[in-house]
Order: structure tokens, then C-alpha cells, then sequence
């Protein structure tokens, strides 16, 4: 039976379960306000690394090994990994794999990695392919800014509408059996590009992506936003978000009190990052800590969780292309966990 | 709608929502921080002729330039520079301090990758064009005065 609903949304008979997630987040983020919920806080954000590259895998491997302990199975016990990140040729997710010998399929989604993981993981799961898949994801502010933008030490100023990358990592655990998270649906998205190009705005870079997978979703499933107790994106940050509760407004959903963005969550106002937080590590970072545990404590009972990317790249940027955009929505129930 | 109108109504929509830069707050960072850096330049100076009252003008300023410059990528090693820039803006990358800044940071930024293609080879990843610009000008510059010198 073929189990795609509408157009773009796939509903599984058999939920796969998130049995377990494991948040690990640089310094910076361990002063947010979400810092309780996390697992494990850098103490410097070298990690005692000589670099900063060895640092991302290092939290990257971290996240997954503590994941899988939180579920109390061995590396052994994880059929695929599923793992990408924003460096080039996503060597933190590919470098990780190399230390947990597993099958390993690479993921590129930029920073809607996280879902994009979570979304083919669950499907993998459905299939019948795999009995339980770690989905994880991770990014480095410093590692990102070298790649993206100028060196560290710089002396230049950020626009306003500039978000800063959150160092951080994630993972989950999809499991066909256990007690978890139930995933009913997904959405995969589509890529959305309305022409922007300014590489310090993604999130009005994302935001068009981001409506357009989250109207499908509703469309598919024939809810409404009401229907949900959280409806959480990855990183539009302040300016994306306020974007994509007026195109939803205009696509005829109004968006409430139950909408939030990780990158706005992630850093205090007084944390200077500008629209918020963003990268991969944002949305793996929030949805594994501070969701998973509102879900567990049972005051959410049903949420989406939507990770956005900006597909930018330098080269492309630097020869005048736009930034296409792409979201990915995934729906989590409680289970009884 | 066409892709292009879609795309040029949605530009519009952005634009009418993005944060202003505070001009005010903006311009007086960088007249306070970058009139500073001047300030210490012209102390360098007089500190220079009062010690060492033998030395030319010519050598005044150089050695003054030399300073400055040694200064600022201490300052860029100790990361402290790029949080002057952060809201002294133009205040401290017009200054030759900022052109310091702007070869040592890619410099520290880039030694993991190795001295000759890291180090050496990114060192002018951001201070490259400047450096072009120089010269060209310099170039053109020089090609009009011997044009006119020959009038």
C-alpha cells in the first residue's frame, strides 16, 4: 500500500519511535535559556582539539555515542547512521562514521539536516530496511564562519539581519520497536528559491521554503495549526520568521501562540546574535533536548518539528546565483515513554 | 505571475521588513574609535621625536607606521581587535591598523592548513584587493603625471 498522502506526505502505518536524543551545544549556548535541557556543555569551544574541525566531529561523535547509551544499546545495535553537516563534503558526519563502524548514509540538507535525517530515517524504518537509525547532525561557529565568511579575528561588523551559528550537536534514535516518540507523518520539501541573494539574510532565504512545506503539510493531513502544540522551525531566525507567519497568513493558516523557531530560542537577547542562532546544530540541538523532554513530561502531545536550510554556497554566491531554500517537516506524537 | 515578479513582489516585501543599520550609534563609534587610533598615532609621533630628536621627519612616521601596525596584530592575536571592529566599524578598518588587522587574522586563522598553502597563501585572502587597488591606482596615478609632465 503505498503510503504517500497528498502530495508531498508520507504517513506511516507503523510509527517509527525517537527512543532516544542527545544534545550537546558549545559555551555560548550553554548560557541560553534552554541550557538546562541540554546533555553536555563545552567548556571551550575547541573542545581541547587542536582545531576547530576536530572539535565539530568530536561533538558530532559524542552526540551519537550518547544517544545510543541513553538507549541502552551498543553501536552494534544501529543499522545506519544518518549523518550530514555544512562543511564541504560533509566530512564531520563521514569522519564521525569512520570512529562507529556502522552503515553510514551521508546527508546534505545544510541546516535542515536535522528532520531531512529524521524524516529518511523513519521511512528507512517503515520500509522494513532497518531496525533502528541514528539520525544526527552538528555545526561550529567557527568551523562555519572560515567556510562561509571572514576569518575569526577580523575586525568587521555583522548586518542586522546576520544569525550566528550555533556550535552544537544532535541525534536521535528511530527505532521500530521500544518505547518512544511515535513519527505519524512527514513532509519532504521542496527546494523554494524567491530570488534573494544576500548571503546575511537566510532567513528571508528559507522562509518561502519553509511556508510552502508546512502548507503542503497541512493540506496533506488536512489539519490546521491549532492542531498542534508546538510547531517549531529550525533557524529563520526573528526577521524568517516573522516572514513565514505572513506568507502561512497568506496561503490562508494563521500561525499562533504554538510557533517558535530554535534559532530564537537558542541565544538570549542580551547573547548578541543578531535575527538568533542558526546551522545545523541549532534545530539538532533544540529538538533533541528541550522538545524530546516537553514531549516526555507529557505538556506536548503533538508537535512539527521543521528544520529549514539555506543551499548557499560561496562559489555560487560569489557568481551572482540566488539562495534556493528547503524545509523539511516531520510530526512527532507522544508516545508512552 | 511570472517567476520574475514573484521574485521582485517578494524582494520588496523583505526589504520593507529589514532592521536599520543605527546610523547615529554607528557614526559616533567610529569617529570616536577611529579619532582615537589617530590620537595614539600622533602620541607614537611626538613620543618618537622627544626620545629621539636625531631622527628625520621621514623616519618619524615610519617608525610611528611600523608600531601601529605591530599593535594591531598583536591586538588580532590576542583577539581583541575584532571586538573593537565590532562596533567601531570603519572607525578601526580604515586606519592602517585595519589593514594589520585584515593580513594577520586570515594569517591565524589559516596556520591549521600549513605555513605555505594555509598561512602564506591566505594570508591576503582579504587584504588582496586592497592591495590591488593600490597598486593600480598608484599606476594610473603615475601614467597621468608623466602625460602631463611631458605637456
Amino acid at each position: 500500500m503505498i503510503k504517500k498522502i497528498g502530495d508531498n506526505t508520507i504517513r506511516f502505518t507503523l510509527p517509527p519511535k525517537i527512543i532516544s536524543g542527545y544534545a550537546i551545544v558549545g559555551p555560548k549556548e550553554g548560557q541560553s535559556p534552554l541550557a538546562k535541557y541540554f546533555d553536555y556543555i563545552l567548556k571551550n569551544d575547541a573542545f581541547n582539539e587542536k582545531t576547530y574541525e576536530k572539535a565539530e566531529r568530536k561533538m558530532l561523535e559524542q552526540a551519537i555515542s550518547g544517544a545510543i547509551d541513553k538507549a541502552n544499546l551498543l553501536a552494534t545495535d544501529i543499522d545506519i547512521l544518518l549523518s550530514g553537516d555544512l562543511l564541504n563534503q560533509i566530512i564531520s558526519a563521514s569522519f564521525s562514521a569512520r570512529q562507529i563502524q556502522t552503515s553510514f548514509i551521508g546527508m546534505f540538507g545544510a541546516c535542515s539536516t536535522m528532520t531531512e535525517s529524521l524524516a529518511v530515517g523513519a521511512c528507512l524504518i517503515d520500509g522494513e530496511c532497518a531496525n533502528r537509525v541514528a539520525c544526527a547532525t552538528c555545526s561550529h561557529f567557527s568551523t562555519a564562519e572560515r567556510q562561509f565568511r571572514f576569518p575569526l579575528e577580523l575586525g568587521c561588523q555583522r548586518p542586522p539581519t546576520a544569525q550566528w551559528t550555533v556550535t552544537g550537536a544532535g541525534c536521535s534514535i528511530v527505532s521500530r520497536e521500544g518505547t518512544g516518540h511515535n513519527i505519524t507523518h512527514v513532509t519532504f520539501g521542496k527546494v523554494i528559491d524567491f530570488g534573494i541573494n544576500d548571503m546575511n539574510n537566510m532567513g528571508a532565504a528559507m522562509a518561502p521554503a519553509a511556508a510552502d512545506t508546512l502548507k503542503n503539510l497541512f493540506k496533506d493531513t488536512n489539519t490546521s495549526p491549532g492542531d498542534y502544540d508546538l510547531i517549531i522551525t529550525g533557524d529563520l531566525g526573528k526577521l524568517g520568521s516573522e516572514i513565514m507567519v505572513d506568507l502561512m497568513e497568506n496561503y490562508g493558516y494563521k500561525m499562533g501562540e504554538n510557533y517558535a523557531d530554535c534559532g530564537q530560542m537558542i541565544f538570549s537577547n542580551t547573547q548578541k546574535s543578531f535575527m538568533g542562532g542558526s546551522g545545523c546544530g541549532c534545530s539538532a540541538s533544540v529538538m533533541n533536548s528541550y522538545v524530546l523532554s516537553k514531549l516526555d513530561s507529557g505538556e506536548y502531545k503533538k508537535v512539527i518539528l521543521m528544520s529549514t536550510g539555506a543551499l548557499v554556497s560561496t562559489t555560487s554566491t560569489q557568481q551572482g546565483e540566488t539562495i534556493p531554500g528547503i524545509a523539511h517537516a516531520v510530526i512527532v506524537e507522544k508516545g508512552n515513554k | 505571475m511570472d517567476k520574475n515578479k514573484i521574485n521582485m513582489a517578494y524582494s520588496k516585501f523583505v526589504e520593507n521588513r529589514l532592521p536599520k543599520t543605527k546610523f547615529f550609534p554607528s557614526l559616533l563609534w567610529a569617529f570616536l574609535v577611529g579619532g582615537l587610533i589617530c590620537c595614539i598615532g600622533q602620541g607614537i609621533s611626538d613620543a618618537l621625536v622627544a626620545i629621539f630628536p636625531s631622527l628625520s621627519k621621514d623616519n618619524v612616521q615610519a617608525y610611528t607606521l611600523i608600531i601601529l601596525i605591530f599593535l594591531a596584530s598583536f591586538l588580532t592575536g590576542l583577539g581583541v581587535y575584532d571586538r573593537i571592529g565590532a562596533f567601531a566599524g570603519a572607525g578601526s578598518i580604515v586606519p592602517i591598523t585595519g589593514f594589520s588587522n585584515s593580513i594577520a587574522s586570515p594569517a591565524v586563522e589559516f596556520k591549521n592548513e600549513g605555513l605555505i598553502f594555509g598561512l602564506c597563501v591566505k594570508m591576503f585572502s582579504v587584504a588582496g584587493p586592497v592591495i590591488v587597488t593600490g597598486i593600480v591606482s598608484s599606476m594610473l596615478v603615475g601614467l597621468i603625471y608623466y602625460i602631463v609632465g611631458l605637456l
